[in-house]
């Protein structure tokens, strides 16, 4: 275990040097000079250079490259060139939402996907899978954006039960931030149900003709006790695959939903910043971002081995 | 029926009694852009302006809702020397919202820190005339000038202007305190940002206890929010095509109001084919400002013939100049020696009168025989490319500062007009102070640029804005970008 741990932990720093490396890159090839977007039209060719300097763009590439990953390594993320404030808290403030956003639209659409996959793959062929095959199918192809519209003009607009976006704060209350989620987190969730409910289905399917379930059911299980007890077990490696790329894509990739109900979010901030070219920003999310999907993957790498003692015993 | 409840008097008292109850005092305003700061002093962006703008910050001068400068912190002032003397008298009894005073000290320290060297304000031009400013006393100030100026209090009246002081002002990017009626409370970065009554503001106190901007970019978002009850007022609203369904809603109306938004298809003036007069002529025939008011801007904007604002009355309507015609502009073609057709780039900024206004306008150009090619591009790049490097043809962008036809006077300005006659014209116009001869000047100066066909004139930006329908006292028109709330209140 402690081998597998260690070769997974090598890959996921090398690979963050490497994303360091192209991200800081990428985005310092992209046209336009953040102090001239701040200071706009009528601005003097003294006051742009007087403000490059204050944010220290003056200095050469490689320098401020190395400026920036030293900061990181210290938790130091600098500070965002329009807002004037230090990226590690506009980052933490906006975390706050997108964080429990995704665990919210994450838990419903696992409460959704569990049962209907699993129901539908022990129903195989019947009326019941069909049912549920027809409904992942309209899950899949209707965008997020047009569901959370609609669940807008209806909830918010029509029965007046939501406002139809914008984040309370948590100051203001659990039950009233997670009332403001709601909204976003069910439209985020229908889509990544429906694919995870496929995904759970045709896995189950899959070890449900596995010798094991066959000796499992000759020791006298029913039907249903073998499928719980050991197809399930068997089945939940690609079901957590697929469990952590969407949290992957929930954390950064909500930004569409975030515009929809205006909530500040890290999508919206990253899109903000390339806008405004607020390039430290963008760099510094965008790094962590990459850690936090490396980091995922390799908790679930983590939990295949603790599903699959397998994978724990493997040696090179 | 039964008459006992119908009694005038208890109806009355029920209403009375009823709207003491329900009198809000707070208010939710949408704005589709977060200001990166809140700094007017140092950030260009319009949406600094618009939260801060007399409700927390305030200059000696001010901008009324109909665009005349009016005295704000100085209650007066007398112009000495043939104009190149200001002494300003300053309101007693003004305090910052930290509790200190505000006195002459504040003035200079404000006005010598947007003029400094290193001074990173984005209109430090407005400062540029000025020599020095000498304090007289704490309530008087004087502000000595190059050389007689008309447009000092005028400049003075800018959101770049306001006055600071010297304790906060380092951090009025995070943490502005002014003179204003409102104090700043807190900012949710992304979200809102909220502001409460000061109550030791010196002017008329205002009605509004509380007031939130709300930040809301998505269009259709927008409308949501002013549906459901989210936001009580849109000044900018950003879905024009929903404007009709909303106008025809008892809860809400609708303000149609003008800005200070010249919206121009920019030449460049310096680069074959466009240093040529005839083509820019021909260009301006091509353009028909209906079709793309219509098209682009769902029938809201006023056509305009010339760099100016149509709601000023120094205004000449000269859109028959550079009227659609489109034979006329093949003719014209055809003389410079293009018959046989051109290509132009068109680069276009993210709005949407630009991007929607740029297909239309590609559209009237192939015509008459000119070819575009379209590129799109986001503010950074367009500031990069086109207004710092010149590397155009054509542009479409709206100049949205008001009063702003001295552009074309310096020649290094993007679109590179360059006419010694206008600039000597712009001159004279900065040093000249009766108010007659003044409109003459700039009424010559709009002829020689519609004569020129410096640019393409389109139309003057419209302002619509939402607003729930019992909310009164918002600026119906935007002589500059600001959300003043100082005369706002419900009526119910």
């Amino acid at each position: 275990m402690l081998h597998y741990l260690f070769r997974r932990s090598v890959a996921l720093l090398a690979t963050l040097v490497v994303a360091s490396l192209i991200v800081f890159l990428v985005i310092e090839v992209v046209p336009g000079d953040p102090a001239s977007y701040m200071l706009g039209m009528n601005a003097q060719p003294d006051t742009v250079a007087a403000l490059r300097a204050e944010l220290g763009l003056d200095q050469s590439r490689t320098l401020r490259y190395l400026h920036w990953v030293s900061g990181m390594l210290h938790g130091d993320f600098g500070r965002s060139y329009t807002y004037r404030t230090p990226v590690a808290d506009m980052v933490a403030d906006r975390l706050w939402v997108s964080l429990p956003l995704a665990i919210y639209a994450l838990t419903l659409s696992t409460l959704i996907a569990f049962p209907a996959g699993i129901w539908a793959a022990s129903r195989r062929g019947r009326l019941a899978d069909s049912a549920v095959m027809g409904f992942t199918q309209l899950g899949i192809a209707v965008p997020n954006f047009w569901f959370a519209l609609l669940l807008v003009m209806l909830f918010a607009i029509q029965l007046g039960w939501f406002s139809a976006g914008g984040f309370a704060g948590w100051d203001s209350g659990v039950l009233a931030s997670l009332k403001s989620l709601t909204l976003p987190a069910v439209s985020l969730a229908l889509p990544q149900a429906a694919i995870l409910t496929r995904v759970m289905r045709s896995s189950l399917l899959d070890v449900l003709h596995d010798d094991f379930m066959r000796t499992a059911r000759a020791k006298g299980l029913s039907a249903r006790q073998a499928l719980l007890r050991h197809a399930l077990r068997n089945a939940m490696i690609p079901v957590l695959t697929i469990m952590g790329l969407q949290f992957s894509f929930l954390i950064a990739g909500a930004i569409i939903i975030e515009n929809v109900f205006f909530l500040p979010g890290l999508g919206r901030l990253i899109f903000q910043s390339i806008a405004q070219r607020d390039l430290i920003v963008v760099e510094s999310v965008v790094m962590l971002l990459v850690f936090a999907v490396v980091m995922v993957t390799f908790l679930v790498d983590v939990a295949y081995a603790w599903v699959d003692p397998r994978l724990r015993h493997q040696r090179r | 029926m039964n008459y006992r409840y119908c009694n005038p008097t208890l109806l009355l008292l029920m209403c009375v009694a009823g709207s003491a109850l329900a009198a809000r005092t707070d208010i939710t305003v949408g704005m589709v852009l977060e200001p990166p700061n809140l700094d007017p002093t140092g950030g260009a962006a319009a949406a600094i302006d618009e939260v801060v703008y007399a409700n927390i910050f305030e200059g000696l001068t001010r901008f009324g809702p109909d665009g005349s400068v009016r005295p704000a912190l100085a209650d007066g002032w007398e112009i000495e020397d043939e104009g190149v003397r200001y002494v300003f008298s300053l309101h007693p009894d003004v305090t910052f919202h930290d509790g200190s005073d505000f006195t002459a000290d504040d003035v200079k320290f404000s006005i010598d820190r947007a003029m400094a060297e290193g001074s990173t304000n984005a209109q430090k031009g407005l400062f540029a005339n000025i020599d020095n400013v000498e304090i007289i006393n704490p309530e008087k100030v004087a502000i000595n000038l190059k050389q007689a100026d008309g447009n000092l209090l005028f400049n003075l009246a800018w959101g770049d202007a306001v006055m600071l002081d010297e304790a906060s002002a380092g951090d009025a990017a995070t943490n502005p305190i002014g003179t204003g009626p409102f104090r700043f409370d807190k900012w949710v970065q992304g979200d809102r940002i909220e502001m409460v009554r000061y109550d030791d503001y010196w002017g008329k106190p205002v009605k509004l206890d509380k007031a939130v901007f709300k930040f809301i970019s998505e269009p259709t978002a927008a409308y949501s929010a002013i549906l459901a009850g989210d936001v009580d007022a849109f000044p900018n609203y950003p879905a024009p095509e929903n404007l009709a369904q909303l106008d025809a809603d008892p809860r809400f109306s609708v303000v149609l109001g003008s800005t200070e938004g010249e919206t121009i298809l920019a030449m460049n003036n310096a680069v074959p084919p466009l240093d040529d007069i005839r083509v820019r002529q021909a260009v301006a025939h091509a353009i028909n400002r209906d079709e793309i008011i219509d098209g682009a801007m769902y029938g809201y904007g006023t056509p305009i013939g010339t760099h100016f604002a149509p709601h000023n009355p120094a205004y000449l309507d000269l859109t028959s100049k550079n009227a659609h015609d489109p034979d006329a502009a093949r003719a014209l073609l055809k003389e410079a020696g293009h018959e046989t057709g051109l290509s132009l780039s068109l680069k276009l900024p993210p709005p949407a009168y630009a991007r929607r206004g740029g297909e239309i306008i590609a559209a009237q150009l192939r015509d008459v025989g000119i070819a575009t090619e379209i590129e799109n591009l986001e503010w950074a790049q367009w500031l990069e490319q086109v207004f710092k490097a010149k590397d155009f043809n054509l542009t479409i962008v709206s100049h949205t500062e008001p009063m702003d036809i001295g552009i074309y006077a310096n020649p290094d300005y993007y679109f590179q007009y360059d006419n010694p006659e206008l600039q000597a014209l712009m001159t004279d116009f900065g040093s000249e102070t009766d108010p007659e001869k003044r409109t003459g000047m700039l009424q010559q100066a709009q002829q020689m640029i519609a004569d020129d066909h410096v640019n393409g004139f389109l139309f003057q930006l419209a302002k619509t804005g939402v607003a729930a329908s019992k909310l009164k006292g918002l600026w119906e028109n935007s002589p500059t970008q600001a959300n003043d709330l100082t005369a706002v209140y419900w009526d119910e």
